[in-house]
């Protein structure tokens, strides 16, 4: 989607004998530190049809960049390879600048010898030097045989649709239509709210969770640009950037959608200690059932205990959670309040207050006396009928703590629902079972499917403030796409070249094998690929038993052309 | 492209600035981007890896660099500063300080050649002054724009009116000594995002008690960062700064600065996560080097954090102490001697290191204190941005938000996601009356 200020250079012969240009990168040390990178660009220099190779310190660099516009017009290069870190980051970048340059995009290819070479066998130099060889020997040989490609072109329907109705999706949901897009919520349950319906008083500020959660529902229901639909669950759903169709289900009734992003905010559930502490859910309950309670009334008892990182920070679930030392926090200075005669203990292992406000919250609740004891996971609080017994660094020995109601701080889980959204969606999922963005930092709500955001605690525990704000970073996301009437996607899709169509016996492998249902067959009993819906994967191709089904950029002869080079032939 | 005809002004061109630009560029809105230095970047350009992916940060960063810098809807002002705005949210007129680079942006192709001739040393502030660069220079290597500045307070011919030696060895006639400092107004601006970032408590305050500034071998987490760099001035390879000798065994010690009723009472938030970082990539560059971090509670709420703090103990073997810092001293030969109680048994004892890198504060950027007078903005009692209760990117006042560092401390996935954030605010600003 970016866009160029310049692109009025003189236009090359791409058709034309290949004019191989390599620009080796050193990446800093990253791979400069291992093999030597002057010596893969001279090797370079000497394969066929290389008519000029460097190698540069960071060829992303400005400087990098304006080294490879200056050597397609000083050797007249149709084709350009560069030899570096991964095309994950960096493909898009290259392919833009060689564009600057006057070529087509297409005529570019990337070489991976840093996450390919230098970082997986860091600790054998050599191997990773004649690896990056060949690996460019192979791209070279490839290059040569580069088609320039067109961009495919997709009408985008300005409509934005959220799918879960918590604090996440609603805010979500309204700042894309107070940017003037239409916006569906889609709501599981029968009303709005998620988990914060069950919440009492929300740190730092100790407000009432109703009174965040009736501001917001307000607005939702008062906007003229926002529709929701609840009771209802996505079924499925088809498309591509710009042009998703959903399918919801509404108690049984089913309702057709068409949007152009989608953003993922069905927030996480509270791990429930089944079988841990003596968890009965009277005397030791839950942070969160303590939530429930103190909303009709703070118990008046006298000896409260509570138990961080209960079920998280160990082997099953080896996070931290990131609220629920607030959370108890919290809760210890609510009971503290109503009931300041109350010794409130909480056994911690590191207490998660980042930040300025946190911190300020956890020195404000040692002021007002809320007992903080250390263990360690070797030696954890040992739980009976009305004691808890700890080992305690401060006296170095077990104490004995009486308890009337013990709380244990149990971490936000991942919803089971994830497991059902990310096949509907096509989107990864890690390793606890929350969503997974496509870069952990520089594209924090993104998925690496275009058109589709994830916020709030669907993709880690977040608080309230943190899911608000990930709900008005995943609009903006959404609204870089829906501000569009047209978008340019992928080129690199599959396709039956019009010479090979004759050989096609319409088997239907291709179609039945494609994960994205791009392939159909015509009127005419043809097959056809939906461009905007091939995702490029290359299955058809792979599959095709004519081999008539052709991936562009990645054609049967472009890589046999790397295998013969690899073997030596070139 | 929208009908709305406002533009955007994003202040401060790091990471989270450029993130706030790019999504607002992307949605069609015209946005210019006010950045102090003679480049964009801030301080992840500064980083040598990140957590919790160890990707190497220039290399994740340089793509956003280079698509800012040449995005038709974004106008890049480098060496610029707001000094005024007038009108009210939804239209308002800012007038920026657009400072003289006397470099001509279109013409210097960062050859270099200029910088070899310039006979001036100066303290090169991007390495945090670990070495020296010249008064005309290239804010650092990968910087964008990839244009020379002069500094003009250390320049011969800006401040004493002779030399002009640069001007002289540039083929491309460059250098532009006529260039004047001059105010700029941007009219019709909907929202401004201000993303001024970060400062560390160093560049304000002292440290008597663990020798910084004293003692060679004792050095910042920042500093450190800049030796792991291969850009920086070791060349990635780290030695001592008293003797140049490689060290064995470094010491990490957390909230320098921080969590401390003397200093600043809050957490500085990324500490544990980068200390546990560099330990693994020192690791990396010298297997024999051995790591501690002593440190009073280790936080990693964020995605992978854990893990990755787990990995730092079990694949690289470093060791966690959970202490707190009497002092650091010397002993003859310059190693770092740690005086700290051990608050997992109560003893104190003292061990020697042959370096010491500290963790310190996180504090406000000191340019936040003049930019809230310009823009009418409060300040926490910290001198960070104020916001909103439960709305993280809203100032106090009406149009203008924030996101990253500025208002407090955080990592880069909570910058970047609040600076798409704090764009779809000031869109909804721009967009909504249009």
């Amino acid at each position: 989607m970016m866009e160029q200020k310049d692109n009025d250079m003189e236009k090359k012969d791409e058709n034309g004998a290949p004019r191989v240009g390599v620009f080796v990168c050193n990446c800093g040390s990253n791979i400069g530190g291992l093999i030597d990178c002057k010596a893969l660009a001279e090797y370079s220099s000497k394969l066929p049809d290389v008519v000029h190779a460097e190698d540069n310190l960071y060829t992303c660099s400005e400087t990098g960049l304006s080294r490879i516009k200056n050597a397609v017009k000083e050797y007249d290069l149709n084709r350009v390879i560069v030899a570096s870190c991964t095309p994950r980051t960096h493909e898009p970048l290259f392919m833009e600048t060689i564009a600057e340059a006057g070529l087509n995009p297409y005529l570019f290819n990337f070489v991976n010898i840093r996450d390919q070479c230098t970082w997986v066998h860091m600790k054998e130099p050599k191997a990773a030097f004649e690896k990056a060889r060949d690996l460019i020997t192979m791209g070279v040989a490839k290059s040569r045989l580069l088609k320039p490609l067109e961009k495919n072109v997709v009408q985008v329907n300005p409509v934005g649709m959220v799918i879960g109705g918590g604090v996440t999706g609603m805010t979500a949901a309204l700042s894309l239509s107070r940017q003037g897009f239409k916006t569906y919520i889609i709501e599981k349950e029968p009303n709005l709210g998620g988990l914060v319906k069950n919440l009492y008083k929300l740190f730092p500020s100790d407000t009432d969770s109703n009174h965040i959660l009736e501001k917001l529902k307000d607005e939702v229901l008062t906007n003229s640009n926002l529709e929701i639909i609840t009771s209802a669950t996505v079924q499925s759903i088809n498309g591509f950037v710009g042009n998703y169709d959903v399918l919801i289900n509404q108690e049984g009734k089913e309702i057709k959608l068409n949007v152009g992003t989608l953003i993922v905010a069905i927030g996480a559930k509270v791990f429930t200690p089944k079988g841990m502490y003596m968890y009965d859910g009277k005397k030791r309950i839950t942070q969160l059932e303590l939530e429930r309670q103190l909303r009709k009334y703070v118990p008046q008892n006298h000896d409260f205990v509570m138990i961080q990182c209960v079920g998280s920070r160990n082997k099953e679930r080896p996070y931290c959670s990131a609220v629920c030392c607030m959370t108890a926090i919290k809760n210890a200075l609510i009971i503290k309040e109503e009931n300041p005669d109350a010794r409130v203990t909480i056994l911690y292992r590191d207490l998660y207050t980042p930040g300025i406000e946190k911190e300020q919250y956890y020195r404000k609740a040692r002021k007002k006396g809320i007992i903080f004891l250390r263990y360690t996971p070797d030696a954890p609080p040992e739980v009976s009928e009305d004691e808890v017994k700890v080992y305690s660094e401060l006296v170095r020995d077990t104490i004995s703590i009486k308890y009337d109601l013990l709380v244990l701080s149990t971490p936000m889980i991942a919803n089971e629902d994830n497991t059902v959204l990310n096949k509907i969606l096509k989107v990864p999922l890690e390793e606890n079972g929350f969503f997974l963005e496509a870069h952990v930092k520089l594209r924090p709500v993104d998925f690496a499917t275009d058109g589709i955001f994830v916020a709030g605690a669907a993709k880690w525990p977040a608080d309230i403030t943190e899911s608000i704000s990930q709900g008005y970073a995943a609009a903006a996301r959404a609204s870089t796409i829906l501000s569009h009437g047209v978008l340019e996607v992928e080129g690199v899709t599959a396709e039956i070249p019009e010479e090979k169509r004759s050989m096609c016996t319409g088997c239907e492998v291709c179609l039945n094998t494609c994960p994205f249902g791009a392939i159909t067959k015509d009127e005419n009993d043809q097959v056809q690929v939906i461009k905007a819906l091939c995702k490029g994967c290359g299955v058809c191709a792979a599959a095709c038993v004519k081999e008539v089904m052709t991936l562009r950029h990645f054609t049967t002869e472009q890589i046999m052309a790397e295998i013969h080079a690899f073997g030596g032939e070139m | 492209m929208m009908n709305g005809s406002k533009n955007a002004v994003v202040i401060g061109g790091g990471v989270a600035g450029i993130q706030a630009a790019l999504d607002l560029a992307n949605m069609g809105i015209h946005v210019e981007l006010i950045e102090k230095q003679s480049c964009i970047g801030g301080r992840m350009a500064q980083l040598d890896k990140t957590f919790p992916t160890l990707d190497c940060s220039i290399c994740i960063l340089a793509p956003k660099l280079s698509e800012c810098y040449r995005h038709q809807n974004i106008k890049v002002n480098t060496l610029s500063e707001v000094v005024k705005i007038e009108g009210e949210p939804g239209n308002f007129k800012v007038d920026v300080l657009k400072k003289a680079r006397y470099v001509k942006e279109d013409e210097c192709i960062n050859c270099g050649l200029c910088a070899e001739k310039c006979p001036t040393r100066v303290d090169d502030e991007f390495d945090r002054n670990l070495r020296k660069r010249k008064a005309i220079y290239m804010y650092y290597l990968q910087g964008v724009p990839a244009v020379m500045a002069i500094d003009p307070e250390r320049c011969l011919y800006l401040t004493k009116g002779a030399c002009r030696l640069c001007e002289k060895n540039c083929d491309r006639n460059a250098i532009d000594f006529d260039q004047k400092d001059e105010i700029v107004t941007i009219d019709d601006v909907g929202a401004i995002v201000v993303a001024t970032g970060y400062d560390l408590f160093e560049d304000n305050y002292k440290l008597p008690r663990h020798g910084l500034g004293t003692y060679r071998n004792v050095v910042t987490g920042l500093e450190f960062e800049r030796l792991l760099s291969a850009s920086g001035p070791q060349g990635g390879h780290v030695r001592r700064l008293s003797d140049g000798k490689e060290p064995k065994k470094i010491a990490f010690l957390q909230c320098v600065g921080s969590r401390n009723v003397r200093n600043k009472d809050y957490c500085s938030a990324i500490c544990c996560m980068y200390t546990t970082k560099q330990a693994m990539v020192v690791n990396e560059h010298d297997e024999t080097i051995r790591s501690t971090v002593f440190y009073i509670d280790l936080r990693a709420g964020g995605k992978g954090f854990q893990k990755f703090l787990n990995r730092g103990g079990e694949d690289y073997d470093i060791r966690y102490i959970k202490s707190k810092i009497g002092e650091i001293t010397v002993d003859e030969n310059e190693n770092p001697i740690i005086t700290y109680e051990n608050l997992e048994n109560g003893e104190v004892k003292q061990e020697v290191f042959d370096m010491a890198v500290l963790s310190t504060c996180i504090v406000n950027s000191h340019g936040n204190l003049d930019l809230s007078k310009v823009l009418g903005l409060e300040l926490n009692e910290y001198n960070f941005i104020k916001t909103r209760p439960f709305d993280a990117l809203s100032t106090t006042r009406e149009g203008i938000f924030t996101c990253g560092c500025a208002h407090e401390p955080m990592d880069i996935p909570r910058s970047v996601a609040e600076a798409s954030g704090a764009a779809a605010k000031a869109a909804e600003v721009i967009k909504g009356e249009s």
